[in-house]
């Protein structure tokens, strides 16, 4: 497994990044997790790699302006033993131990996880029940996307070609937020065969998002609504397992048949419902 | 023969050290001088005719040294299959050609269409994309029933019915039907044995140089027999003469079978490098092994076992249809018949047993000998029916096999057990590896809880697997005339250095078994000298005089055997020449713990001082040679039988269908046993392939015949958060026929423990009400879900 | 175009010419020719290839030689010091760890990792922890066991020092 030839340009700044990306045939390179398996089955050919894993500002995990933020180079295990995400997203960290293993975690970052949007990946999901928007960067300018808005299709995003993902800035949670990350794992490759994120606000606000199930992660708003502002009891977490996954195309492959993984993801909403009761 | 009481010792091994530095040798490890690199340009299709492949551009590519393609190999032979198996009528086997690389069409996909050499795999790798194939995409046949039909597509022109043979053992059909028409409960299942990947971590890797000056060849391979490969590719392939290849098996990074069989690429790669004048290299991509090294089981079979109002066995039918894949593989043809058909008889008395077996040609990867080879498919088919019987009749599944077992025998003092297809047992105590196994379990308490979470709404079953296999593999004359072309005994060659150092060279192959330390202890044992004092030399065929190889179990049972016989005639001279010092009859010495005493005396000579004086023969018998070096062949009498029992508890989760194994509980009784930490840990891997098969492996081929799993991102390998602690207990019941009393321990573990885990899943399902007959392997939460909810 | 790179693997500073396309772990094997780390598959799932950079256990078949460099490198040949087995070591000879030897160095390395953020792991951190490397040979009850061993080593280090 050789990938084909390319040029290499590692690069110090986002803005020489983002110089670099000019050309339709370059790709970034940040921790390469999603990129070399690509290259090395020659699924992917780039004419040249600009390898963002020198810019250092991008693997800042930092609290500013009432947001907790993520730079797009972070590692999944920077993530995970950040005392800032433990103290204020426990279910982000609990979430980023499910991720691949510890070598993958050690490497792979946030930002590469959610530009490739597989649609197994499980960062999508978390980010979206957090409320996240995606900072990115391109040669007309910085914008924030929301998670919401972010994720188009099967490995499809929002990012335009000349731009790059720096940061996800997720609201910092007010006390009383409880979140949790529930997954059943593809047995294989340990992607999410489905996985579910619910966020519970104070306020009786639950974010319920998915990933596994779909062409790419999305928010179950059909569910959502079943269960904002209401106590989470008998009946109304029936009703929001009978309003999920309302028209929604439901992934079938080898491991889960359609039916199967739809009945798996309200396994695991409930799942996820009761930890955040 | 003296003892220093190494044998039996769980002595740690002496060949770890190398690799727990990261200084093992493996094949790939290797780069000759001139080193060249080899790819292949592959089929994509499972069966497709060659219109034409244009090599000109990639000819043309930097680095690249040559390209060859079917055409140039016209008049080379293909890889050889290993063992004949004749049709039922006499009719000779079907066995077409399995050619080093396809000119006319490609049977399954991978099937080797160009190999391109170049300076580096770099360029080897970007030249081999620029080879331009043309193919027209033929109809393909998968599934082996479905082959045999009228119509299906022939993987090979001249081969009706894609049928190689059929065959069938046993009692005579009529009798077995008249048996089955008389039985009170008769269980019938109908089951696939799925397909299996063997997945040795190390992809296997070649390396052929050839000399110009002496007009030979050096191949390393990693093989778990290089003497075989040169043998097959010598005589068969190639048709050069043995003494002008050598070949060597370095360090190898497991087998389970896989590593056994002559496979193109090493013959191809010998060829090319005496064309290019330079070493060649080629080791397998991990997609590639998915693809090409011999897959394991695929057996699709109905199975009845009659049972009479008490109980008792009175029958058991047999009816399999074995896909070989699209070629005949080494050892292929005796897998679904002399390793499966004669272990139909298990543990048990059954009076009449009749099997039929249709092995088929598919357009798939070739199939042969996985881990346990034939035994875990005869195994997981006696055991299913056994615990459903019991499921059905309402008997416990214990008690059902205790009235079955045939009654303990040592093989000496009680004869072997002869069984209805063909095999004699050569000694046995089945029931007490039971009795041990459900003492370790607590079977009673286990009982309770089982009830107790059934009434808390928990899915919590017990499965049973009481196992025999037939190891030490083979007594030639027995092989021989059940087809094999080849002899199965092993070398052993012993030789003392004159400081009374040992060096050992031995025909078996140890590629994880860890036979420089087993061997190594029989041998200072039997000598009464220290362990770091022998050093055991395998895997080179410059080296070892001969060697059929380790698989089937085979090694030390075989092989080690053949080292005693050494052994046995080093100690006979030896006396002799102490005789001669010490001045008395050579019938009048003893030899123990490393001294040759004059019996009743004190007059003794050390082990070291008779080796000086075999090699210093100053003072020696006249008509004596000099030197104490001995070599010896053995042949084994008959298989090993090893047998077993495990048990399995699992937990089915109600809402996904994912199953846990809660405890496993092993006793094998393998006959003495060497060095237990070993033995332990071949159980221990063993079991685990096992549970691979029952719960999360399986190649899946679509109806294009695209494997659809060929990587580890969708082939399941079980994985350390997937098990649990293993319960392990052994039982010894020597082995009369071996001068060590061993039976073999390599696939114990596979063999017994897929239908334990079946059979608990099913129990579970029952204990919630759900009477589910059977579920397809691997048991994946969907399978077992959809059981529960069908 | 190639590129140079710098690193520093097992102390030992190198410097080369390598193609950007060239993997980590053909730097290691064929240039460098440390031979330890393996590759068992091309989908960055068996660990075989497993090895620390910067300290962290890394996959090195799914990073480019170029990327590594600056970095510390730290290989199963690196991983004894003076001819002493780490604890690790000596725990996969000591529980029979290892049989075909072809995963250990990989296993070892993410071990390694493991004892460095959880230094008293119980069985199930040890499994969870070792998800990413195969192993064929051993079923895995004596790596654990192994690094348990390795575990109780080195707390007795720990206190002695």
């Amino acid at each position: 497994m050789i990938p084909a030839t390319f040029e290499y340009e590692k690069v110090t700044t986002v803005d020489e990044a983002i110089a670099a990306l000019s050309n339709d045939d370059t790709k970034i390179l940040a921790g390469g997790h999603s990129l070399i398996p690509a290259l090395k089955l020659r699924l992917s050919r780039p004419g040249k790699l600009v390898d963002i894993g020198g810019i250092t500002a991008l693997k800042d995990i930092k609290e500013e302006d009432g947001e907790i933020v993520i730079g797009a180079a972070a590692t999944h295990a920077d993530i995970m033993y950040h005392n800032l995400i433990r103290t204020h997203l426990p279910f982000f960290t609990e979430g980023a131990s499910t991720i691949g293993d510890i070598q993958v975690r050690n490497y792979g970052t946030i930002g590469g996880s959610i530009a490739h949007a597989d649609p197994s990946a499980d960062w999508p999901a978390l980010i979206l029940a957090a409320d996240a928007t995606i900072e990115v960067q391109g040669s007309s300018g910085r914008r924030g996307i929301k998670a919401t808005e972010f994720f188009t299709g099967l490995f499809s995003t929002a990012l335009q070609p000349n731009e790059i993902i720096t940061a996800v800035r997720i609201p910092l949670p007010a006390d009383g937020t409880k979140g949790t990350y529930q997954k059943f794992a593809q047995p294989a490759s340990r992607y999410a065969l489905v996985g579910c994120a619910v966020v519970r606000f104070a306020d009786g606000k639950t974010n319920i998002a998915f990933t596994g199930v779909g062409e790419n992660a999305f928010r179950d708003t059909g569910a959502e609504q079943a269960l904002s502002g209401k106590p989470i009891n008998d009946e109304n977490l029936t009703a929001a397992l009978d309003a999920a996954l309302q028209n929604v195309d439901v992934l079938g492959d080898h491991y889960a048949s359609v039916p199967y993984r739809r009945h798996l993801a309200k396994v695991f909403l409930r799942k996820a419902l009761l930890e955040v009761k | 023969m003296s003892t220093n009481g190494l044998i039996g010792r769980a002595v740690k091994r002496v060949e770890d050290k190398r690799f727990i530095t990261g200084h093992g040798n493996y094949t790939d490890d290797i780069i000759l001088p001139h080193q060249t690199y080899a790819v292949f340009v592959r089929s994509q299709y499972a069966h497709a005719k060659i219109l034409s492949v244009d090599t000109s551009a990639a000819k043309e590519m930097p680095g690249v040294i040559a390209i060859y393609t079917g055409a140039d190999l016209a008049n080379t032979n293909g890889v050889p299959c290993g063992w004949q198996v004749n049709f039922k009528n006499g009719d000779t086997m079907k066995e077409p050609k399995h050619p080093l690389l396809v000119a006319d069409k490609a049977r399954h996909v991978g099937d080797a269409i160009a190999i391109v050499i170049a300076e580096t795999k770099e360029q080897a790798t970007d030249a081999a994309e620029a080879v331009t194939v043309e193919m027209e995409e033929l109809p393909c046949v998968i599934d082996a029933a479905k082959a045999v039909q009228p119509g299906a597509p022939l993987v090979h022109d001249d081969v009706p019915n894609n049928k190689s043979f059929d065959w069938t053992l046993g009692n005579p059909i009529e009798e077995v039907n008249a048996a089955m028409d008389q039985a009170a409960h008769v269980t019938t299942l109908e089951f696939v044995n799925q397909r299996l990947v063997p997945n040795a971590i190390e992809p296997r890797s070649y390396n052929s140089s050839y000399d110009p000056v002496s007009e030979k060849y050096t191949l390393y391979t990693s093989s778990q027999n290089p003497h075989l490969i040169r043998l097959l590719m010598c005589a068969f392939v190639l048709g050069i003469p043995e003494h002008k290849v050598r070949v060597i098996s370095p360090d190898v990074g497991g087998g389970f079978g896989s590593k056994i069989f002559h496979y193109t690429e090493e013959a191809l790669l010998t060829w090319c490098s005496k064309q290019i004048g330079r070493p060649v290299k080629w080791t397998s991509e991990r997609t590639e092994s998915f693809l090409l090294d011999a897959h394991g089981r695929d057996h699709v079979t109905k199975a009845e076992m009659g049972f009479d109002a008490e109980g008792k066995i009175v029958a058991l039918r047999v009816k399999t249809y074995a896909n070989l894949g699209a070629y005949l593989s080494t050892f292929s043809s005796c897998v679904p018949t002399y390793l499966h058909g004669t272990l139909l008889q298990g543990l048990y008395t059954t009076p009449k047993i009749n099997v039929d077996v249709t092995a088929v040609f598919t357009n798939t990867t070739p199939v042969d000998a996985y881990r346990g080879a034939g035994r875990p498919e005869a195994t997981y088919l006696l055991e299913r029916l056994l615990d459903l019987a019991a499921l059905e009749m309402k008997a416990d599944p214990a008690e059902l096999r205790f009235k079955n077992f045939i009654p303990p025998f040592d093989g000496v003092q009680q004869p072997g057990y002869q069984t209805q297809v063909a095999l004699q047992y050569d000694s046995g105590n089945y029931e007490g590896v039971l009795k041990k196994g459900l003492e370790m379990l607590g079977y009673a308490d286990v009982r309770r809880q089982q009830q107790e979470a059934a009434n808390n709404g928990k899915l919590v079953g017990v499965g049973f697997s009481t196992y025999i296999e037939a190891c030490g593999i083979a007594p030639s004359a027995i092989v021989g005339a059940l087809g094999c072309r080849a002899g199965l005994f092993e070398s052993g060659h012993v030789r003392v250095q004159p400081t009374g150092k040992v060096s050992v060279y031995t025909g078996a192959h140890s590629h994880g078994q860890g036979h420089e330390t087993t061997f190594a202890q029989v041998v200072a044992d039997k000598l009464g000298i220290n362990l770091d004092d022998v050093e055991i030399v395998h895997g080179d065929s410059d080296s070892v005089a001969f060697g059929m190889g380790t698989y089937g179990s085979r090694s030390l049972a075989v092989g080690g055997s053949a080292i005693i016989k050494s052994i046995e005639k080093i100690i006979e001279k030896g006396k002799k020449i102490a005789a001669h010092k010490l001045e008395a009859s050579a019938d009048d010495i003893e030899f123990a713990s490393g001294r040759f005493t004059v019996k009743g005396t004190d007059k003794s000579v050390g082990f070291g001082e008779v080796a000086l004086t075999a090699y210093v023969p100053h003072v020696y018998p006249k008509d004596l040679e000099p030197g104490l070096d001995f070599s010896s062949f053995y042949d084994p009498a008959n298989f090993t039988y090893p047998f077993g029992c495990h048990i399995a508890v699992v937990e089915v989760d109600k809402e996904t269908g994912k199953v846990s194994i809660k405890r496993f509980v092993a006793v094998d009784d393998v006959g003495n046993v060497i060095n237990p930490m070993i033995v332990e840990g071949q159980i221990h891997g063993g079991v685990v392939q096992g549970i691979g098969q029952a719960l999360f492996e399986g190649a899946e081929y679509d109806e294009n015949g695209q494997l659809t799993n060929a990587s580890y991102m969708d082939y399941c390998m079980p994985r350390a958060d997937d098990l649990p602690m293993f319960e392990t207990a052994s039982q010894v019941t020597p082995c009369p026929h071996n001068p060590l009393g061993v039976k073999g321990a390599g696939e114990a573990g596979t063999i017994g423990s897929a239908p334990a885990i079946v059979n608990a899943v099913i129990d579970a399902l029952w204990s919630g009400g759900h009477q589910v007959k059977d579920i397809r392997m691997p048991l994946t939460s969907e399978r077992v879900w959809n059981a529960m909810n069908s | 175009m190639n590129t140079r790179i710098q690193v520093t693997v097992n102390g030992v500073q190198y410097s080369h010419m390598v193609e950007p396309r060239l993997l980590l772990v053909h730097y290691l094997r064929d240039v460098l020719r440390l031979t330890g780390t393996h590759v068992g598959c091309d989908t960055s799932s068996c660990g075989a290839c497993t090895i620390h950079v910067n300290g962290k256990a890394t996959k090195c078949c799914t990073m480019l030689a170029v990327q590594a460099n600056g970095c510390q490198i730290t290989t199963i040949e690196g991983l004894s010091h003076n001819g002493d087995l780490h604890p690790l070591q000596e725990g996969f000879k000591e529980c029979h760890g290892l049989q075909c030897g072809f995963c250990t160095p990989g296993m070892i390395m993410t071990a390694a990792d493991l004892l460095q953020h959880n230094p008293q792991p119980t069985e199930n951190d040890i499994r969870h922890a070792l998800e990413g490397n195969f192993c064929r040979c051993t079923g895995y009850h004596n790596i654990v066991k192994s690094v348990l061993y390795a575990a109780e080593k080195l707390k007795e280090h720990a206190v002695v020092h």
